[in-house]
C-alpha cells in the first residue's frame, strides 16, 4: 500500500528536534558547534541546554577529536556541520580517534547531496557514504523524512559506538509517522511487490514511491525498500528482495559508486546475483541552481527510477548481458 | 638497589617504582631502568623508534613517579585518575616502559612489543585494552585534541579537579590541528590541562627547522594563551619546577592552560644516539643494545 503524503519538512529539522529530545532524556548528551549551528539545527539544543553546548568554531578536525575525548570521559558528544566538512576535512580523525578508537562519538552531516541548491558543488557532498561505510565500527544512517530523522537521531544517541547521520537542507516529503517502526540496521519495506525491487534512502525515497505508482499503472508491482541504515547493512532484506524480485534499482542522492548502490551490489554479488540499475549522481560534481532544477539535471527523480526499473526488468528477462552493447559499458552513465 | 648484572641484562626484571614526591636525584634510577627497558624491548622488536623515547624518558619519570599524575597502578580504570594522552604515538615505547615500571601490567610483556598478537602495538591502540593507554594515537595532532576534550569534560562538565596531560613532539607542531587544539584549550580556560612539548629539534627527515621551521615555539604557545615554561628536559629539578608551575595554575584557578617545553636530546643516555635524528625511527642492533645497556648500567 502506498504511504500517505503528510506535507514536507527538511530532515535537518528532525535532527534538531531529535537532539533536544535526547538532551531531555540524557544529561550526558553534549553538542559541539561548528559555527553553522543555525543551519544544522543544533541551535535548538544550544538554546535549551546552554551548559551542554560548546562552540568549537570553524575547526572540524578539532571538534571531532574533542568529541572523542569527551566520549572517553563518559559523555555522548554530537558534532554537526555540513557533510562536506564533517566527513572529509576530519576524515583522519574519524578513522582513528572515532572509529578505530570505538569512541561514542555522533556526527551529524548536514546539507548533504545536490539539493543544497545554490551553494554549488563545494558544499554538495556526494561521496561521504562511500567513505564512512568502509570504516569498521561505524554506524551510518540516511533518513528519508523528518520523522525518520528525528527517530534516527535518538536511536544513534542511545546506541553505544560511533555513528553518523546524513541529512539535507531542503524540505522533503513526509510519509512516516511516530508509529512507523525504526530499528537501526533493519530496512523498512514501504510497498509490496515482486516484479522489481527499488532500494532507496534519503531524499530519493519518496521519488521511489512515486516511481512505484507509475509502474503500478503498467501492472508492475515494485517493492520499495527503505535502507535507512547503510551500515550495519540489512543483508537479509536486500538478499530476499533480490531473490524474490529478480532485479533491483537503487536510488540515492549520492554518487552511484560506493554508496547505497555499491552496498547493494556487494550484497547481491555474494548472495543473489541479479541485474541492478543505479540511480544517483554519475561521477560528477554538482553545481548551483534550485534544488528541483538540480534533481532533474542530475537525474534524481522518479522518472529515472521508473525508466531504470523497466531496464532492470528487461535485463531480468533477457539475461544480464542481453541489454547493453559492450560499447556502452565503460561509463557510470 | 639493582645489581649491575641485572641492569646490564637483555632480559626484563620485575622491579617497579612508586609514584610520590621525590628529591630530584631520586628519579635517576627510575629513568635509567626505563631507558634500559626501552632498549631491551626495541632490540627484540627489531623495529620501532629509539630516539624520541630515550630522549623523553626523564619527562616520563618525573610525570609518572613524582606525584604529578594521580593513578592506581592496579586499577587504571579508577574514575578519579588523572589522564595522560600521548599525542606523539610513535614514542609509545617510553610510555609502555614507564607503565610497566609503575606496575600497570607485567614488565616482561615488554618483550612482545610490536609482535603478532601483542597488546603493545607499534602505535597505541585502545582496542588492546592495555591498562594506562587512554586512547589510540599515531596520526599526529589528534591526541592533544582528545586530551582537550577530556579536560573540558573534567573542568566544565563534571567540575572535578582531575588533571589531563598530553605530550606532543616538536615536529608534530607542523600539523595544523595541533593549533586548533591549543586555541580551544585557552578558549575554554582549561587550567587543568598541561601540554608537554618534547623539544628535541629532530624529526625523521632532519633537524626541525630544516624540514619546516616551527620556531619560535614559546612565543607561539604564549600567543595561543598558554602559560608557557621552558625547562631542561634532562634536569629533574627543572622538570619538577615545570610541573609544579602547572599544579599552581590549576590550584589557583588561573584559567590558563600550561605548556611545558622540555628541551631534550633525542637518544639521550646512549652516547652514540645522542642528538642524532637518524635514530628517530630505528631500533638498536644486538651489539648496539649490549653497548647501550653497558653505558646505562654505569648510572644509578
Amino acid at each position: 500500500m502506498t504511504p500517505t503524503l503528510l506535507g514536507s519538512k527538511p530532515t535537518r529539522f528532525g535532527f534538531g528536534d531529535g537532539l533536544v529530545d535526547l538532551g531531555e532524556r540524557h544529561s550526558n548528551v553534549i553538542v559541539l558547534g561548528g559555527d553553522i549551528t543555525g543551519s544544522v539545527m543544533t541551535s535548538l539544543f544550544r538554546d535549551k541546554f546552554p551548559d551542554r553546548f560548546f562552540s568549537i568554531g570553524i575547526a572540524e578536525q578539532n571538534a571531532t577529536t574533542i568529541a572523542a575525548g569527551l566520549a572517553l570521559s563518559g559523555k555522548i558528544p554530537f558534532f554537526a556541520s555540513y557533510g562536506a566538512f564533517c566527513a572529509f576535512r576530519n576524515a583522519d580523525q574519524l578513522r582513528i580517534s572515532v572509529a578505530y578508537n570505538e569512541t561514542n562519538v555522533k556526527i551529524g552531516g548536514g546539507h548533504a547531496g545536490i539539493s543544497v541548491g545554490p551553494d554549488g558543488a563545494t558544499h554538495q557532498v556526494l561521496e561521504e557514504v562511500s567513505f564512512l561505510r568502509t570504516l569498521p565500527h561505524m554506524t551510518l544512517i540516511v533518513p528519508g523524512d523528518y520523522e525518520e530523522a528525528r527517530k534516527a537521531t535518538i536511536a544513534m544517541g542511545e546506541m553505544v559506538g560511533p555513528a553518523y547521520i546524513r541529512f539535507g537542507r531542503s524540505p522533503v516529503p513526509m510519509f512516516t509517522t511516530a508509529d512507523t517502526p525504526f530499528i537501526l540496521g533493519k530496512a523498512n519495506q514501504i510497498t509490496d511487490g515482486d516484479d522489481v525491487a527499488i532500494i532507496a534512502n534519503g531524499a530519493l525515497l519518496w521519488e521511489a514511491v512515486l516511481a512505484s505508482e507509475e509502474l503500478a499503472k503498467k501492472g508492475i508491482k515494485a517493492r520499495v525498500i527503505n535502507v535507512h541504515t547503510v551500515k550495519p547493512f540489512d543483508f537479509e532484506a536486500v538478499t530476499n528482495a533480490a531473490r524474490e524480485c529478480g532485479c533491483i534499482v537503487t536510488a540515492e542522492e549520492h554518487q552511484v559508486h560506493g554508496g547505497l548502490g555499491g552496498a547493494v551490489a556487494e550484497c547481491c554479488g555474494k548472495n543473489a546475483p541479479v541485474p541492478i540499475e543505479f540511480v544517483g549522481v554519475k561521477d560528477s560534481f554538482g553545481g548551483s541552481g534550485e534544488p528541483e532544477e538540480l534533481m532533474i539535471k542530475f537525474g534524481l527523480t522518479w522518472r529515472e527510477i521508473y525508466a531504470s526499473a523497466l531496464v532492470a526488468m528487461e535485463r531480468k528477462e533477457k539475461g544480464s548481458t542481453g541489454v547493453r552493447a559492450i560499447k556502452d559499458v565503460a561509463s557510470y552513465a | 638497589m639493582m645489581d649491575v648484572e641485572t641492569k646490564r641484562s637483555l632480559d626484563f626484571n620485575t622491579t617497579t617504582f612508586t609514584n610520590e614526591r621525590r628529591a630530584p636525584e631520586g628519579f635517576a634510577p627510575i629513568a635509567n631502568e626505563i631507558r634500559r627497558d626501552i632498549v631491551r624491548a626495541l632490540v627484540r622488536a627489531g623495529s620501532g623508534h629509539s630516539g624520541g623515547p630515550l630522549g623523553s624518558t626523564d619527562v616520563f619519570a618525573v610525570l609518572y613517579f613524582g606525584g604529578y599524575m594521580r593513578y592506581k597502578a592496579d586499577d587504571m580504570h579508577w574514575a578519579g585518575r588523572d589522564r595522560f594522552v600521548l599525542s606523539a604515538g610513535h614514542m609509545v615505547p617510553v610510555q609502555y616502559a614507564t607503565m610497566a615500571n609503575a606496575g600497570m601490567y607485567p614488565k616482561p610483556e615488554l618483550a612482545t612489543l610490536r609482535k603478532f598478537g601483542t597488546r603493545l602495538q607499534g602505535h597505541p591502540g585502545r582496542d588492546m585494552h592495555l591498562p594506562g593507554i587512554e586512547t589510540s594515537s599515531g596520526s599526529l595532532g589528534q591526541g592533544i585534541s582528545i586530551a582537550v576534550g577530556m579536560a573540558m569534560s573534567d573542568r566544565l562538565l563534571d567540575k572535578n579537579d582531575h588533571r589531563v596531560y598530553s605530550l606532543t613532539g616538536d615536529g608534530e607542531l607542523q600539523e595544523g590541528s595541533v593549533w586548533e587544539a591549543a586555541m580551544s584549550a585557552s578558549n575554554f580556560k582549561l587550567d587543568n590541562f598541561c601540554w608537554i612539548i618534547d623539544n628535541n629539534d629532530c624529526q625523521i627527515d632532519g633537524r626541525v627547522p630544516d624540514v619546516m621551521d616551527v620556531y619560535p615555539i614559546k612565543e607561539k604557545c604564549e600567543a595561543f594563551g598558554f602559560d608557557t615554561i621552558v625547562v631542561d628536559g634532562h634536569d629533574y629539578a627543572d622538570l619538577q619546577r615545570g610541573f609544579d608551575h602547572f599544579l599552581a595554575n590549576q590550584a589557583n584557578k588561573t584559567g590558563k592552560p600550561t605548556c611545558i617545553i622540555a628541551r631534550t636530546f633525542m637518544g639521550h643516555g646512549v652516547s652514540f644516539m645522542n642528538d642524532k635524528f637518524e635514530w628517530h625511527g630505528k631500533p638498536p642492533t644486538h651489539d648496539q643494545a649490549v653497548a647501550a645497556l653497558e653505558e646505562l648500567s654505569a648510572h644509578p
